[in-house]
């Protein structure tokens, strides 16, 4: 199958000389939900802003949907909606002429543009403000617009770079389930966050990306299946006296009321709740202490780095 | 993009940009009409009242096609150089560059913009001056080309300054040091034929002399310039602005890193 999106070894090296990207490769399948990852300045927007057009790259080929961005790049440019990390919208402009000039820019007709825009403008919420100026918008509003306008001329493959940056909890759980459902209609999502439990919960595969190169490339199931233990935090209906000696699991009473328990994924979570009611003490909830895509996020990063200090060493 | 599509996007950008400057008709259209009326009430009605005719014709007739000119030139370039600029400034540009669009489509689109307004100026102003003069069209072929040369010339020109352009100040620097004094010495108040034989010459390297006189021959039927050559040198520029600004487009200078 031809992939929705296909990068092989590419490379941007700024003009100081800065390395972007090191060559990398990537290859994101038609109707996934991808989360690219990686820590600030590790070369995620580049490689979105390459992809897009916005960042000329150095070297390498991407293609969208088999069409090459350089010798077929009005195909493959129309095939993507972007949703950009930073506010790019003219703050003067009404939403809908916004979004009525955006479905131009890719030949939609006019009469065609504005129904296209007035569902998007009446999806996200936004259908009151149609006709007010962007610079009155909220932060929440201006995501939304930002998601609305990608999506304007029917996108197979949307990027979204940090989407829900800034967003309270509320309409970023909205945003999610407008996503998912995007994403089961069959379009395409590729997306970066800092929020690991967004990529969590919505994706399916993920790279991680850490100074110019991809340090993991993989199912979001295979990633968390590599966590070794997870760590809970356990809240009691009534309070200890002092710490359970509890065999084969590793224990620590935070106060009266809270204990700690690092559990291996070989010994799953049912024997330690057994100990726990055969000494009469009972759980009241139970929580992962770190999300655990963070977990693993740091310890790949770190991975990473430790590596990339090694070759410094050596070749120094 | 199919042809229809391409048509769509250009129409996009032109109404866009129409749309712009009609909403701010009060920063846009207003100002260069009360300028150059008072223009017409000071140096033609007051001053040109004691000036001898000039080439035959009245003086306040003389000046008229010259501050029209001048008109369409500064907001031709000025619609154009402050539309994309902002659009630079604010990244909104980036709805452009992620889309399909032809870069030549992009680039007519905002020339057009341009155009626009110049001409939406220059109508204007004319209108002005019949309360001033007993303006009557000459060849109106000429008149209208070289009007609607002109105004692609300076939308060009515009374009390319706010390709470069890095804050609000550089987009104001060619106007204010470069585009006023050439307009001001390009024959708009007088003919070149009053000037010493040294000054006639180097008048003559300035290009904003063959617009106007091409325009007032349109009207008056006088020129201190060969007609042909002034079209010539006014397409060429067109020719030499246009594939420079297609190059920096291509090239995304100051819009892609």
């Amino acid at each position: 199958m031809t992939p929705a999106l296909s990068i092989r070894n590419l490379t941007k090296i700024y003009q100081s000389g800065y390395a972007a990207l090191k060559g990398i490769d990537l290859d994101v399948q038609p109707g996934d939900f991808f989360a690219l990852l990686g820590p600030n300045g590790a070369g995620k927007s580049t490689t979105i802003g390459i992809v897009t057009s916005l960042v000329t790259k150095t070297g390498g080929k991407v293609s969208v949907f088999g069409r090459d961005i350089d010798t077929d790049f009005s195909q493959a440019k129309s095939f993507i909606g972007l949703v950009p990390q930073e506010m790019n919208l003219n703050i003067f402009e009404p939403l809908i002429q916004i979004l009525v000039n955006q479905a131009g820019y890719y030949g939609i007709p006019r009469r065609r543009a504005l129904e296209r825009a007035e569902y998007f403008l009446g999806r996200l919420d936004l259908w009151e403000r149609r006709n007010d100026a962007v610079r009155t918008l909220s932060g929440g509003m201006k995501r939304r617009m930002m998601i609305a306008r990608a999506l304007i001329h029917d996108p197979k493959l949307v990027i979204l770079d940090e989407p829900t940056a800034g967003v309270d909890i509320e309409i970023r759980h909205s945003m999610w389930e407008f996503l998912r459902e995007l994403n089961a209609a069959g379009t395409t999502i590729i997306l970066t966050t800092h929020y690991l439990e967004e990529a969590e919960s919505l994706c399916r595969h993920i790279a991680i990306i850490d100074n110019g190169a991809i340090v993991e490339n993989t199912t979001m199931k295979k990633l968390l299946a590599k966590l070794g233990t997870e760590t809970f935090v356990l809240d009691l209906r009534t309070p200890l006296a002092h710490l359970p000696q509890l065999t084969g699991h590793d224990i620590r009473m935070l106060d009266d009321h809270t204990l700690e328990v690092e559990i291996s994924r070989d010994h799953g979570i049912s024997r330690l709740f057994a100990d726990l009611s055969a000494r009469g003490i009972e759980v009241l909830s139970m929580r992962n202490k770190t999300n655990r895509l963070e977990q693993l996020f740091l310890r790949l990063v770190e991975d990473s780095r430790k590596r990339q200090g090694g070759v410094r060493r050596k070749r120094a | 993009m199919t042809r229809d599509q391409k048509l769509v996007a250009y129409m996009t950008i032109c109404r866009k940009e129409v749309i712009r400057f009609m909403r701010i008709w009060l920063q846009t259209v207003l100002p260069p009409v009360i300028t150059t009326s008072l223009y017409f009430i000071i140096f033609g009605g007051l001053i040109g009242r004691q000036i001898h005719d000039m080439d035959g014709v009245r003086y306040m007739d003389f000046i008229v096609p010259g501050l029209i000119m001048m008109s369409v030139i500064s907001n031709s370039y000025s619609n154009v150089v402050s539309s994309f600029y902002s659009a630079k400034f604010q990244r909104s540009v980036e709805e452009i560059l992620v889309s399909p669009t032809p870069n030549w489509v992009v680039l007519s689109g905002f020339v057009t913009g341009g155009v626009a307004r110049g001409l939406v100026v220059g109508v204007a102003v004319t209108v002005v001056s019949l309360f001033f003069s007993h303006l009557h069209v000459y060849n109106a072929w000429v008149s209208v080309s070289v009007v609607l040369l002109t105004s692609v010339l300076f939308s060009l020109g515009g374009f390319i300054n706010s390709v470069f352009a890095r804050n609000f100040d550089d987009i104001t620097i060619v106007p204010t040091f470069v585009l006023t004094p050439l307009t001001y010495l390009g024959g708009i108040f007088y003919s070149i034929q009053m000037l010493p034989a040294f000054w006639r010459r180097v008048s003559l390297v300035n290009p904003i002399l063959y617009m106007i006189n091409a325009f007032r021959y349109g009207f008056l039927g006088i020129t201190d310039i060969n007609l042909y050559l002034s079209y010539g040198i006014i397409i060429c520029f067109i020719l030499v602005l246009a594939a420079v600004s297609l190059y920096l487009l291509e090239r995304g200078y100051g819009m892609r890193t």
